[in-house]
């Protein structure tokens, strides 16, 4: 019999609801039934560790230099912690980003954005926390870009984020959002989050780690699931 | 303490970042299986290349395949399937499934990711996983754990692949907390030799059971 930790369940009034009207494709996209509440089994407590580079490839943490020359726009260093619910650190997890370059605009084939693209930015990187839950990329402020929300709907600037933290149950991708944007506010999918938890989405500006002469520094520290306080026997 | 970070979507931009060339053979790793190349403009793949020689997984290899539905009943092109399962045998390759007298397998990790294609239909190549513990003294029925993503998805669904054919499905403890009129939502149906068809509906008439873990 192993002894076996559940994680904590979704935090009440730190995530957004499956159907956010505000954010019109979750309309038809959102079940209409209630989710069926099942038991952490040992499905849900595992995950895949210190296999990232077999499956992906080695990590890419500097994202201004994937071209032949050096993207454009105002270089950023963005690091920060994955931490449990109880500030521990978690190590050896993949901490995976995209974002649009500087002018807003994706590389990405859908993307018809009347912005001009760069040929020396793909806009996506991956890293491992290290033992302390650390991780740290250089990249590039993204833009604003506009989507077909709403009239004049305008994204803040973003950088996607995707983690899976140790277990299938701590699985989470968020946005990162930037100090003092006027469009935060404004903006369905990050408004679809609870007001309290909303900030927990921005990063902050740090002076101490700029970089003098080079780079500036916003650190965003990620919080996944802990784990319960009350063991169950399996 | 501090507060959970809150889930947002994955939007529609996210096939240079996430599935990656081969993430959906989970048994070879072969092709470019699971990625979406024809989004993504020449030299900006920066994911696996796919190089690495690899063996083959042991197991019955499977092939699955579906399409995700919206409510209108409208295939999805922008979203993807991401997988976890046991190895053959039924055991995880993860450091906290502890039971060494179930054997790991060097070739079959049991995580990956496939995309959906132009139209809404993803692919997965993988082994059927061995039965692992359940809650309690029971057994699970071989199963692979899924989370849907997709632009409108704001935060991941989660839901299981089970297969049609199986007998132990009869006795699996989570089959058994899901209403037995919607249980065939999470059958994987065979099509033939090794094949398999397995339909997402997020929404509406055959919505697909989806769990709160
Ligand atoms: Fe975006």
């Amino acid at each position: 019999m192993t002894l076996i930790l559940p994680y904590n369940r979704e935090e009440e009034g730190a995530h957004p609801a499956l159907l956010s009207p505000d954010y019109k494709s979750t309309v038809k996209r959102s079940p209409h039934q209630p989710l069926i509440s099942i038991p952490q089994t040992l499905t849900e407590l595992t995950g895949p560790a210190g296999r990232w580079d077999r499956l992906m490839g080695p990590a890419l943490a500097d994202l201004t230099k994937v071209g032949k020359g050096e993207a454009i726009g105002q270089r950023i260093v963005v690091s920060g912690r994955v931490l449990d619910e109880d500030g521990r650190p978690v190590p050896n997890t993949i901490v995976e980003v995209w974002q649009a370059n500087a002018a807003g605009r994706y590389i990405h084939k859908k993307d018809q954005w009347n912005a001009p693209l760069d040929p020396n930015f793909t806009g996506s990187g991956r890293v491992i926390t290290d033992d302390q839950g650390r991780y740290r990329f250089l990249t590039i402020s993204p833009g604003a870009y506009p989507w077909g929300n709403h009239y004049n709907a305008w994204r803040p600037a973003h950088i996607h984020f995707s983690l899976m933290g140790p277990a299938f149950a701590t699985r989470l991708v968020t946005q990162m959002y930037f100090p003092g944007d006027p469009l935060i506010p404004l903006d369905p999918i990050a408004n679809a989050v609870p007001a309290a938890a909303l900030p927990r989405m921005i990063s902050r500006f740090d002076i101490e780690t700029t970089q003098e002469a080079f780079a500036l520094s916003f650190i965003f520290d990620i919080v996944l699931r802990g784990r319960d306080a009350t063991p169950m026997e399996d | 303490m501090s507060g959970q970070t809150p889930w947002q979507t994955v939007g529609p931009y996210f096939h240079y970042a996430l599935p990656w060339k081969g993430g959906a053979d989970l048994v070879e790793g072969k092709g470019e299986a699971g990625a979406r190349m024809d989004l993504l403009p020449d030299g900006h793949y920066t994911l696996n290349p796919n190089d690495q020689p690899r063996g083959a997984a042991k197991g019955a290899v499977v092939t699955i395949t579906g399409t995700l539905f919206d409510g209108d009943g409208v295939p999805i092109p922008d979203g993807f399937v991401e997988l976890w399962q046991a190895n053959a045998a039924g055991r995880y390759d993860s450091p906290d499934d502890t039971r060494v007298e179930v054997a790991l397998d060097q070739d079959f990790i049991g995580f990956g990711r496939a995309a959906t294609d132009a139209d809404g239909v993803f692919t997965i190549r993988t082994v059927k996983p061995g039965r692992v513990p359940g809650p309690g003294n029971s057994l699970q029925a071989p199963h692979i754990a899924i989370s849907v993503m997709a632009r409108g998805i704001i935060k991941r669904m989660v839901s299981r692949i089970y297969f049609a054919d199986e007998p132990s499905n009869g006795e699996d403890p989570i089959l058994d907390l899901v209403p037995a009129d919607r249980r065939a939502t999470l059958l994987a149906v065979p099509a033939g030799e090794g094949k398999y068809l397995f339909d997402i509906r997020l929404q509406g008439e055959g919505e697909t059971v989806f769990f709160d873990i």
